[in-house]
């Protein structure tokens, strides 16, 4: 068995991918994305906590987590949409109408 | 395990549950002029879920379900009153508002009444997935009323940068939750309260806690996560701003309060330093950037930032100081509350002024004050409220900050009272100067005066009785904070 410290860092270097990727992309897509790695990243973190402390509550925390994800997957792509409708483009630097 | 229902105490979620389904149900079969029965549906519904409170309020005791995961005491019933009434108050306002114009009613109060849903579940939770889910359920559908305006790109791009941040904020949240989870073994915030007592120091726990604060720091939009703020506030509908910038601001400041207050109260040396520097920054750059702002509504959004930095004052002083939380903790409650009251009236007082001077850059609200001096007098309520001017209801709760500073003590906390006052009287400035560009400007055109709507006066008419009756009778605050000691003494 792989012991749980390991599972628990490639989950800190998903997050820390993830968090990079929100910094530096502009794609309003991608940067979807990289919040998507982060919010697995947590995911994996807890089942292996879960796993390594034998805890049911690692596991069931992971599930509302899914399921607050995919909703929210689902509000973010309707905003993307009515962006991309006025504006043709999903960059978010052309979104800069308010400043100050 | 215990999974007995108990049902009053979650009756106030369940009439907004029966309300939502009703709403729906509703704006499926009326025709499009009768839509406006999905608002009174909306109000009755938030109204109704009042009296289980009341009943549970006169009752006096606490009620526990799951294990502890979802407690409705005496705190958590004051703080569901708080955000039932100033949902009811934001539907009000909204009622002509989303009416007058081509927006989609019975989906806006739906996604409004989840909203308070969440923030319901939210004030209840004593654990982390229950308070994930109640926290998440009062932002989720604040993304979409941000862009409510769906042919406005300032609105798109309000609702664009309130979600990637409101979900990066979530997925910060969540991974310092999910490293708790890790190190203590526990979900309930009496059980990490227990797992971290005197591991102070450990620096995967330091981590964890710092990943929170920085997650709550971005829902209650303090200095420096606060950069969505000020352009999600403009874009938005002004209803939903109002609701932003209370309620969601609320909800934000409760999570935050319980977790370090219950879960991680021995880790005071961590996040104590954090808030008071949050605390600092936020009233600072809160009020110097809302000197230079010329339209009303972003000059309310850096006004909020500032007060959410007064709120934190108690809190952070009293942890930095090794002091007694708990005078804290119902300090910033009541300044909470307070916030709340005023901020609402503040913003229903410029949606009322809004349709006479068809703006929302300040000058052209010149001469206001003459052409309707009614909306001119609440202007001046809300926004001399907002400094804190005597008797208005503001005077209070910065009373309280300062009082409960004081008792606090020591030279950090001396530093942050200091900041405090100096910040309140920035502040004054240009509260004072939206007040005399109404009252005092000569008006530039000639102002057509709008009658505000029936409900719009309704919302004015809570708002300013609240405002001045807790000014002249500060006492009618006390339930607030027998209500915080409940929850002190974790009863």
């Amino acid at each position: 068995m792989v012991a749980p410290g390991w599972y628990m860092a490639l989950a800190a270097a998903l997050f820390l991918v993830g968090a990079l990727g929100l910094l530096i992309r502009r794609n309003a897509l991608v940067m979807f994305m990289c919040i998507e790695l982060m919010l697995n990243a947590v995911n994996l973190t807890l089942v292996a906590a879960g796993r390594a402390l034998n805890d049911i509550n690692g596991q069931v925390a992971v599930f509302f987590i899914l399921v607050v994800a995919a909703a929210e997957v689902v509000v973010g792509l309707a905003i993307i949409v009515s962006i991309f409708r006025l504006r043709s483009t999903a960059s978010v630097d052309e979104l800069s109408e308010m400043k100050g | 395990m215990n999974f007995e229902v108990d049902y009053l105490a979650l009756a106030p979620e369940l009439v907004v549950v029966g309300t939502i389904l009703l709403v729906l149900a509703l704006d499926l079969v009326l025709p499009r002029p009768r839509k406006y029965w999905t608002a009174t549906v909306a109000v009755a519904g938030t109204a109704l879920a009042l009296l289980p409170l009341a009943a549970m309020a006169i009752e006096g005791t606490t009620r526990s379900m799951f294990d502890g995961s979802f407690v409705v005491d005496q705190f958590a019933l004051v703080l569901k009153g708080l955000f039932l009434i100033a949902g009811y108050v934001v539907f009000l306002m909204s009622h002509h508002y989303i009416e007058s114009d081509r927006y989609y009613q019975g989906e806006y109060y739906l996604l409004l009444l989840a909203s308070i849903l969440g923030s319901l579940v939210m004030s209840s939770a004593r654990d982390l997935i229950v308070l994930f889910v109640g926290i998440e359920l009062t932002t989720g559908p604040l993304y979409m009323l941000a862009g409510w305006r769906k042919g406005d790109v300032k609105s798109n791009e309000a609702s664009m940068k309130y979600f990637i941040l409101g979900v990066l904020s979530t997925a910060i949240l969540l991974y310092g939750m999910s490293l708790l989870f890790g190190l203590t073994g526990e979900v309930t915030f009496a059980g990490i309260a227990e797992a971290t007592a005197g591991r102070a120091g450990e620096p995967l726990l330091t981590m964890a806690v710092l990943f929170m604060i920085v997650g709550f720091g971005f829902k209650v939009s303090a200095v420096p996560f606060h950069f969505w703020a000020p352009d999600t506030y403009e874009g938005a509908p002004t209803p939903v701003t109002a609701y932003l910038s209370v309620n969601s601001k609320a909800a934000g400041f409760v999570a935050m309060l319980l977790v370090l207050y219950l879960a991680v109260p021995d880790l005071s040396q961590v996040w104590a330093p954090a808030l008071w520097v949050l605390a600092a920054l936020s009233m600072t750059l809160g009020n110097l950037s809302a000197i230079r702002q010329n339209n009303i509504v972003r000059l309310l959004a850096y006004s909020s930032i500032a007060q959410a930095g007064f709120m934190m004052v108690p809190f952070a002083a009293a942890a930095v100081a090794g002091a007694d939380l708990e005078e804290a903790f119902s300090a910033t409650v009541i300044y909470m509350v307070i916030y709340a009251v005023m901020n609402l009236g503040a913003f229903a007082a410029v949606i009322a002024g809004a349709r006479t001077t068809q703006s929302g850059e300040i000058p052209a609200w010149a001469g206001l004050g003459r052409a309707d001096p009614r909306i001119g007098v609440l202007v001046l309520i809300f926004f001399f409220s907002l400094a804190g001017i005597p008797p208005l209801a503001g005077w209070f709760a910065k009373f309280v900050m300062f009082r409960s500073v004081i008792i606090a003590g020591g030279t950090a906390t001396v530093v942050l009272a200091i900041i405090a006052a100096l910040n309140a009287v920035v502040s004054y400035y240009y509260y004072a100067r939206v007040v005399k560009t109404v009252w005092m400007d000569p008006a530039t055109t000639d102002l057509q005066v709008q009658e505000p709507a029936g409900s719009l006066r309704l919302a004015l008419g809570v708002a300013v009785v609240l405002t001045v009756l807790i000014g002249l009778y500060p006492a009618a605050t006390t339930f607030v904070t027998e209500a915080s000691k409940v929850l002190a003494t974790g009863g």
